[in-house]
């Protein structure tokens, strides 16, 4: 009984720093409809600045304004990041701003590095709470106790100022319907910047406040990630009750899981948001959205043609070339270009459901691990020959997409993203956890391709046909009536559901479909490095690929297709130097701001401009 | 004779209020049936549970005989009705033809085929349909950029694929010029009776309603007051009262928001 309740006091303890974090990633959310990708690194930053104040700023009373002075000091970098970043791209398509975001992560992670250096740092006990109270027998420490007493306080008060106040009242009125709030004459970048201020600030308390008991390292922005994304998720998307009840849900599940089943802990938060949400899916708090709500920003998109006898042309020149590789390029110039090669088909299957079938899904990793991981499990249990598990690969993902895909269809938008990155996630930490059968962090190796396809040119040809294959089929299938349904479902689910079409059953189809060619790309993968590690499924996987979409261009296949090659030549050329995320972070981050539209979209704007291609009429 | 579509005691609460009671009505092969009312008398809210996109709290709506309650908008569509937005509902990345052809596409249980090119499926048959609404010439025309008149006439193209028996056309002239009000009506009425299908339609411009309706229904605060003729319609004093004598009508409206 003793233990029970003293664990319980530890996880209500543990979520004071989640529900901080949490809520601001909620209220940036709900205002701006920017998922702030982010947020974990203002959590860092808040662990590091608040450390680095404690060092000169000593007492119980330099603990407490560190702590404060961490979260303001967050709460401006949150203000430069708004106005610099995300100001100059409200205006583009949705979710777009998460690229952006995506680059902050990148920057702020070589910063901190530059800054505080790559060693984890220890946080420093709080004055006047260092030692344990007993409770019931078993020893809790009284900065657990103190954190306990606190969050409540934090989450009245800013349940008064949402609910009472003029900002907060402000704050409701823009999550609701921006478009109204601005007709009314409030200034919305600077309410904007202002909710981006507090969000940042609750972040950056998250961070300094949980220094006595975790420190601050240089992972903890993506080791939070997922378990704010949750917390969110469960809570209902802009509840504050919601986010504590959730956040302290989850962190006392952690603290038993630790103890009674120490081999679930990761995959136990994922359990439980897939149940809650099965039973609601908006949230324990949430409510369902408004439809319409997410409406398309920006221009409708052009009707898409089969590609004309001169693109074909070129296209066949482009894999002409690419086949006489070989011939002139050096071992590693082979390697690279399979890399390329892979990635752009795991980019491409993205694209086909993201682009055509408008589902944005952050857990597309799931299915690109899960085709390797399939395989490397066929090979290294059942000693299954490579050609039968390089088959069997894009079918298990496929499968697995089959069954995430009913799971998540019943949501949209982007409760439907949250719950493909949770079931991703899932995956993940499945593989990860379950050690003697996955390899866990140790991976799988030894999982090479046939006699025949040994050595780098042959599997270079190899990777060429089906990596390219795979491609071409999808674009084809875009342009079948299976990928016209798809579209139709996007652009009028009314229209489309009154004319005969389940749309909810192509999209689940397109979902499955795309998930097997992820599988494909994986299976490509395993065989060409001979082995597969966790990393394969993480979150940065997933991105990787929403970034080269969006960063491509949404609207194109080829916009994936180019993204994904300069990302992976990029990054090639970038991971040679020291602070490469620091260099990449700024060019996405540039790039989104020169080219909202992505990198084909613009040139092709600016193709139009010039007169190289006929604009489309009726543009003025 | 039967009916094509009979709804008996259809009605709908929303919480307590009764937004349509207990309404019954009967549509005859080739007619065209208006149903009118002022806003918020529950025109659309019978429309949506005639499509299947609400469910009613009670009542019946049998089409030739089979009972629609219950079913999906996509299976009513596919025994034989069909129906036209109030709002138009239209495939904007699509041009305008194959906005026609994914519905000929669906109609020939073609959706899931990854083979043919979509473009080229069909495309004849889709072009009878626009030359019929008039839109032959703007066939590979955005859709996103065609004028609001021009929507109507092509989602009245899109509800014409599957050859259906009723038509189901809510608001057809909501938002058009005066002079192509009438050009739409008339052409709708053209098609409808030279292919012989019935329609139901839901329209606030009395002169398109007296025009071309061949009998009117009258709704007011989710009951039927009214059925016949246009000249009954137009000479029943309750109607009247609702259309124009009626100041307490939006004083009750005003007290309950």
């Amino acid at each position: 009984m003793g233990l029970f309740v003293a664990q319980l006091l530890t996880g209500l303890a543990n979520a004071a720093t989640l529900f901080l974090v949490a809520s601001g990633l909620s209220l940036i959310f709900g205002v701006t409809r920017i998922v702030n990708f982010a947020h974990g690194s203002f959590y860092m930053l808040g662990a590091f600045i608040g450390y680095s104040l404690m060092q000169v700023l000593p007492g119980m009373f330099g603990f407490w304004v560190s702590v404060l002075l961490a979260g303001l000091a967050v709460g401006v970098i949150g203000v430069i990041v708004e106005i610099l970043v995300l100001r100059p791209v409200y205006k583009a398509p949705e979710l777009f701003q998460l690229v952006a975001t995506f680059g902050v992560i990148l920057v702020i992670q070589d910063l901190a590095l530059l800054t505080w250096g790559a060693d984890d740092v220890l946080g420093p006990r709080a004055p006047g709470l260092k030692g344990i109270v007993r409770v019931l027998g078993e020893p809790v420490p009284k900065y657990d106790l103190a954190l306990i007493a606190i969050t409540p306080f934090i989450l009245f008060g800013l349940w008064y100022l949402i609910a009472k106040t003029r900002l907060g009242i402000l704050v409701r009125a823009a999550t609701q319907d921006r478009e109204m709030v601005g007709a009314l004459g409030v200034n919305q970048a600077w309410l904007f910047t202002g909710v981006f201020f507090l969000g940042a600030t609750l972040a950056g308390l998250g961070g300094a406040i949980q220094l006595p008991k975790g420190g601050a390292d240089l992972l903890m922005d993506f080791n939070i990630l997922a378990a704010i994304f949750v917390v969110v998720v469960i809570g209902g998307m802009g509840s504050l009750p919601g986010a504590y009840v959730a956040a302290a849900l989850i962190s006392i599940l952690n603290v038993f899981g630790v103890t009674y089943l120490p081999q679930s802990t990761l995959v136990l938060m994922f359990v439980v948001m897939a149940v809650v949400l099965m039973i609601k899916p908006y949230g324990l708090f949430g409510r369902e959205e408004v439809a319409g709500e997410h409406g398309q920003v920006g221009e409708p998109e052009r009707p898409i043609k089969p590609a004309g006898i001169a693109v074909r042309l070129l296209v066949a020149f482009g894999i002409f070339l690419l086949a006489l590789l070989p011939w002139f390029g050096s071992d590693f110039a082979q390697v690279l270009t399979a890399d390329v090669i892979i990635f752009c088909l795991f980019a491409a299957s993205l694209h086909f459901i993201l682009g055509l079938g408008g589902l944005v899904s952050f857990g597309h990793a799931a299915f690109f691990g899960g085709g390797a991981y399939v395989a490397a499990l066929l090979v290294s249990y059942l000693q299954t020959p490579m050609e039968v598990a390089f088959l069997l690969a894009p079918i298990g993902a496929g499968f697995a997409a089959f069954i995430i895909g009913w799971l998540c269809m019943r949501l949209t938008g982007v409760y439907f993203a949250m719950l493909t990155l949770a079931f991703a996630q899932l995956i993940w930490s499945l593989v990860y956890q379950w050690g003697e059968f996955t390899g866990g962090d140790d991976g799988l190796v030894d999982i090479w391709p046939a006699a025949w396809l040994n050595g780098t040119t042959p599997y270079y040809y190899f990777t060429l046909f089906f990596g390219i294959g795979g491609i071409l089929i999808l674009r084809h299938v875009a342009h079948s009536p299976f990928g016209y349904a798809l579209r139709a479902s996007r652009d009028s689910a009314r229209q489309a559901e009154a004319t005969g079409i389940n749309t909810k059953r192509i999209q689940w189809a397109a979902f499955t479909f795309a998930g097997a060619l992820a599988g494909l790309s994986g299976a490509l993968f395993v065989f060409s490095k001979g082995s597969v590690f966790p990393t394969e499924l993480e979150i940065g996987r997933s991105f990787d690929a929403l970034i080269v979409i969006f960063l491509g261009g949404v609207k194109t296949l080829s916009g994936a297709v180019v993204g994904g090659a300069s990302l992976e030549y990029a990054k090639d050329f970038l991971t040679r130097f020291e602070y490469w995320r620091l260099t990449l972070g700024l060019i996405i981050i540039f790039v989104v701001i020169v080219a909202p539209e992505g990198i084909s979209g613009t040139m092709r704007k600016m193709a139009e401009r010039v007169g190289i291609i006929r604009g489309r009429e009726g543009d003025s | 004779m039967n009916p094509i579509l009979e709804v008996r005691d259809l009605s709908k609460s929303f919480g307590g209020l009764k937004a349509v009671n207990a309404v019954n009505f009967k549509v005859a092969e080739g007619e065209l049936l208006a149903l009118i009312g002022p806003n918020g008398a529950g025109k659309s809210t019978c429309f949506n549970m005639l499509m299947g996109q609400l469910k009613p709290s009670s009542g019946e709506v049998y089409f030739l005989g089979e009972n629609l309650v219950g079913k999906f908008p996509r299976d009513i569509w596919r025994k034989g009705i069909g129906r036209t937005f109030q709002i138009t509902a239209t495939y904007a990345s699509m041009t305008v033809i194959e906005n026609v052809q994914m519905a000929l596409m669906s109609f020939h249980k073609r959706i899931y085929s990854m083979l043919p090119y979509a473009h080229k499926m069909y495309k004849s048959e889709a072009l009878e349909f626009l030359q019929m609404v008039g839109l032959a010439d703007q066939a590979e025309r955005h859709c996103a950029i065609l004028a609001y008149g021009d929507l109507k006439r092509l989602e009245l193209a899109i509800a014409l694929c599957h050859n259906p028996t009723l038509l189901l056309m809510d608001e057809p002239t909501a938002g058009m010029a005066p002079t192509e009000r009438e050009s739409v009506m008339q052409l709708t009425a053209d098609i409808v009776t030279e292919k012989n299908i019935s329609v139901l339609f839901t329209e606030h411009d009395m002169d398109v309603v007296f025009g071309h309706a061949h009998r009117i229904l009258v709704l007011n605060r989710g009951e039927l007051i009214a059925n016949g003729s246009v000249d009954e319609i137009r000479n029943n004093p309750m109607v009247q009262e609702v259309y124009l004598g009626g100041g307490n009508l939006f004083e009750s409206e005003e007290a309950a928001s």
